[in-house]
């Protein structure tokens, strides 16, 4: 027997008061006033804004092969943590997610540990290799149903490979998610290029690197009549690049990470590899041109680019140590950082850029498993509650993941999820992940003062 | 100052300290014994993951001068090449006790990771990590401007007329790789930060992006700069020939161009003013960035380079290991040792001036006092030491402490670390 939820007097996407019954995983009434059935759970969200379950469409869950970084387990409790109900987890695992197999596996596991669905994103090329398509029709069509393709990590640098691959995931509306970065331009490279690389001497990854990829990549999803998905895009110059596609009637979405709303270049010169991920934090003026492009809608969505990594490979001189940051616990805060409590975004922008959209692109947006949907009767109950005026003190060693690399640490950020409800199933409560299986009785305070 | 990691973090108070403590060392290494029982029973640790015979040997050098016990590991031939991280190999270090760590790295930032994880408590000297900064190299330089330029009659060398002087209005013009330089950046700092104004002189290729954010000049063009700025110094960059046959085709297409373009010739040269001088880091290309009319003509002072970098580096180990104000009371213990009345009157600073944090030039002045100092038998020094020091030329000794009086800091004027 599923638990029912009476959500009191939250605040639906920032816009209106309203009470949320959970019942048999959907939202089973919408209203004021709602009376709570006998065996209802009663959370009251006084002061919270529920938003809808949000969605990465960028996230590495380690698992298979790096489980000493994070399991699918623990990744998907981090997302739950974060407020997140869906998750695309990367294809660069080992073995890759590159046949129907593995990605059917990735997604199994995902539906036992119960914290997020788990949508396995497919390789674009075998092995990422970026020499030969992989079985993408087999993906597709497996359980797991794959609908975002992409190489991240490495760039489908091939153009004649990548207009094949824009072109063949048509058959079954994917998406080609490309993770922009010209590797001749970039050999070796560790930071963005620009005066603080060139004071620290660090070889540097040039914004051209990315730009001049997205640039193709564009062009090319215009010639073929294809859908591109631009990741964790960088740059102002990217941005520009996108927004003149938009104009042109180009089918193209982009996303953001948090760190990149956020972080720039300068945090390199203590050559803590902490600050060290793939594309490199910019300049100023680059955040400027990320959150303003996020603003207009030239940017889609805001995706983690979660990548946890063990200690060793954080912990040494920064040439050798890996890239990559965690994210998923705290990008909800950094958006509301940047974006929210700056009056650059509204909370219903922020269900867009960090649900509805996501889902749409990922084609998570119906069937059974749909996420990224209204807050409305009928809908699967997918959703989490957030505490805006709460403000706590990034501590990566408290957080879910299995990972420490957060370039957060010891920042103040606002907002806290106190709620996650994955079709029903509360897997946070105030502010705790609750374990599978686990009835909750009785009444719950999830507010603002709990 | 705790660690000496970049130029950049030198205010010109510790700049100028460090340059005169050299003064003094360098005047020490004229004696015919020139060891110093300064740094007796501290271990300095030679940190070598990449190749560096000059460096490392100067270093030691430096270090066994001061009669430091020397231990060189270098990333051959020990657990760095079955995977030993660096973290793993600073944990083995402070073990073992080092009392200083110099590191060579060919990572960019590695001294710096070293110097602030945590893992060590031992102060760190940058000998170089990768393209970012060596600081000794540019001090060594510094120095050998100073004694060449800063002097009453430019192109002259004078130690002492110079001590206590900056490089202001000094004209230094660094040409070749910059983009692979560490020595480039760190003289750009080094030399901007002691007043002198420099010229950085690279095919467009060789300069970082970024470079506008320097406090420095940049030219294409050596003979332009040669003749419009008249440097009063020339600094030529080794130029590595596989930069040739690097991705994209190579920086530059054929070293003959390079040469042509960017190489100091006896025909360059006769551009110079009169009084300047030519400066290499070392190893040099012949034939590529310097000719041998070049490299060999009387205004070349490479060789003096490599002498200096001895006495430069004998002064930021002592600045690093007895100049840290944390170890007054063992300096004030060697200061109270002094025997004659007269002489440890007229060397001893005035009181204000050995404070704990007195600027590194008034602590440079006990520098004189611990060499002079006759070693202490409760300090465990053997009588051989003692007996060495007492061979010096009293004369002599008393001219290097009077010199070193010379210097008295601006009462304003305090080091920044």
């Amino acid at each position: 027997m599923t638990t029912s939820y009476l959500i009191t007097s939250a605040s639906l996407l920032g816009e209106r008061v309203a009470d949320l019954l959970l019942a048999d995983g959907v939202i089973a009434a919408v209203g004021t006033g709602l009376d709570a059935p006998a065996d209802a759970v009663v959370v009251d969200a006084a002061g919270l804004v529920a938003l809808p379950g949000l969605v990465d469409l960028h996230t590495h869950l380690r698992e298979p092969g790096r489980e000493d970084a994070e399991t699918i387990a623990s990744g998907t409790r981090a997302a739950a943590a974060g407020g997140f109900t869906a998750v695309h987890a990367m294809a660069n695992t080992s073995p890759t997610q590159d046949t129907a197999g593995v990605v059917e596996q990735v997604w199994r596991r995902g539906r036992e540990a119960g914290f997020a669905d788990v949508r396995p994103v497919g390789a674009v090329t075998l092995g990422l290799k970026g020499e030969q398509l992989a079985e993408l029709g087999a993906m597709a069509d497996s359980a797991a149903q794959v609908r975002v393709f992409s190489d991240d990590g490495l760039c489908v640098w091939d153009p004649v490979l990548m207009r094949r691959a824009l072109e063949y995931v048509k058959a079954f509306d994917g998406v080609v998610a490309q993770h922009a970065q010209e590797p001749r331009l970039t050999a070796g490279a560790q930071m963005h290029e620009g005066a603080v690389s060139s004071q620290i001497g660090l070889p540097g990854w040039p914004a051209v690197a990315e730009e001049s990829i997205i640039a193709r990549d564009v062009l090319l999803a215009e010639h073929v009549g294809s859908r591109l998905h631009v990741c964790h895009l960088s740059t102002a110059g990217s941005v520009e690049i996108v927004r003149w596609a938009k104009q042109r009637g180009i089918d193209v979405t982009a996303e953001v990470t948090p760190h990149h709303l956020l972080l720039t270049d300068e945090l390199a010169r203590g050559y803590d590899p902490v600050y060290k991920v793939n594309p490199p934090l910019r300049t100023q003026a680059d955040v400027d041109a990320v959150r303003d492009g996020l603003a207009d809608g030239t940017i889609d969505i805001v995706a983690t680019d979660h990548a946890p990594h063990p200690r060793e490979d954080k912990d040494g001189e920064w040439a050798s140590a890996a890239f990559g940051m965690t994210g998923l616990e705290t990008a909800l805060s950094v958006v509301q950082a940047t974006m929210v409590d700056t009056g650059r975004l509204t909370w219903a922008d922020v269900a867009r850029v960090l649900s509805f959209a996501p889902a749409r692109i990922g084609r998570a947006d119906t069937g059974p498993y749909a996420q990224g949907r209204p807050l409305e009767v009928g809908e699967p109950a997918n959703l989490t509650l957030v505490d805006p005026a709460a403000c706590r003190t990034v501590v990566p060693e408290a957080q879910q993941t299995a990972s420490v690399n957060s370039p957060l640490r010891g920042r103040e950020l606002p907002g806290q999820v106190r709620a996650t409800f994955l079709r029903g199933r509360a897997t946070v409560l105030d502010g705790a992940v609750v374990e599978p299986g686990l009835a909750t009785t009785g009444s719950m305070s999830a507010g603002a003062g709990a | 100052m705790k660690h000496l990691l970049s130029t950049a973090d030198l205010s010109r108070a510790d700049a100028v300290g460090l340059l005169d403590a050299a003064a003094t060392m360098a005047a020490t290494q004229d004696r015919e014994i020139k060891k110093l029982p300064t740094l007796r029973g501290r271990t300095v640790v030679n940190l070598f993951f990449e190749d560096s015979t000059r460096t490392r040997i100067s270093f030691e050098a430096a270090a066994k001068r001061l009669s430091a016990d020397v231990i060189n590991f270098s990333a051959k031939g020990s657990s760095v090449s079955k995977g030993e991280s660096l973290k793993d190999t600073a944990l083995t270090l402070k073990a073992m006790g080092a009392d200083a760590v110099v590191i060579r790295h060919q990572a960019s930032g590695a001294a710096y990771t070293l110097a602030n994880a945590d893992w060590l408590d031992a102060p760190v000297v940058n000998a170089g990590d990768g393209t970012h900064q060596h600081p000794t190299q540019a001090l060594l330089d510094a120095y050998t401007l100073r004694r060449h330029l800063a002097g009453p009659t430019p192109g002259t060398a004078d130690t002492q007329a110079t001590i206590g002087r900056d490089l202001a209005g000094v004209k230094v013009a660094i040409v070749g790789d910059v983009l692979h330089s560490r020595v480039a950046r760190a003289n750009v700092w080094l030399l901007r930060t002691l007043g002198a104004q420099v010229t950085l002189v690279a095919p467009p290729t060789l300069v970082p992006v970024g470079v506008g954010t320097w406090p420095c000049d940049v030219s294409y063009h050596l003979d332009d700069t040669l003749r419009e700025v008249q440097p009063d110094a020339v600094m030529m960059l080794r130029v590595q020939r596989e930069r040739m046959s690097s991705a994209g085709g190579g920086f530059f297409p054929s070293p003959l161009e390079y040469s042509r373009l960017y190489g100091l010739d006896a025909r360059r040269l006769a551009l110079l003013p009169e009084h300047s001088i030519v400066m290499h880091p070392g190893p040099m290309n012949r034939g590529l960035e310097i000719s041998a009319d070049a490299a060999d003509c009387e205004r070349s002072v490479i060789v003096e380079q490599v002498a200096n970098g001895v006495a430069v580096r004998m002064a930021v180990l002592y600045t690093l290991l007895a100049g840290d104000p944390g170890l007054d009371t063992a300096a004030g213990g060697l200061l109270d040792q002094q025997p004659p009345a007269g002489r440890a009157a007229s060397a001893t600073p005035p009181a204000g001036r050995v404070a704990r944090d007195a600027p590194l030039a008034g602590r440079v002045a006990s520098v004189s006092e611990r060499i002079e100092t006759p070693a202490a038998p409760e300090q465990g020094l053997d009588t051989a030491a003692g007996g060495l020091l007492d061979q010096q030329p009293a004369g002599r000794a008393a001219s290097v402490s009077e010199r070193i009086e010379t210097p008295a800091p601006a009462p304003n004027e305090r080091p920044s670390a």
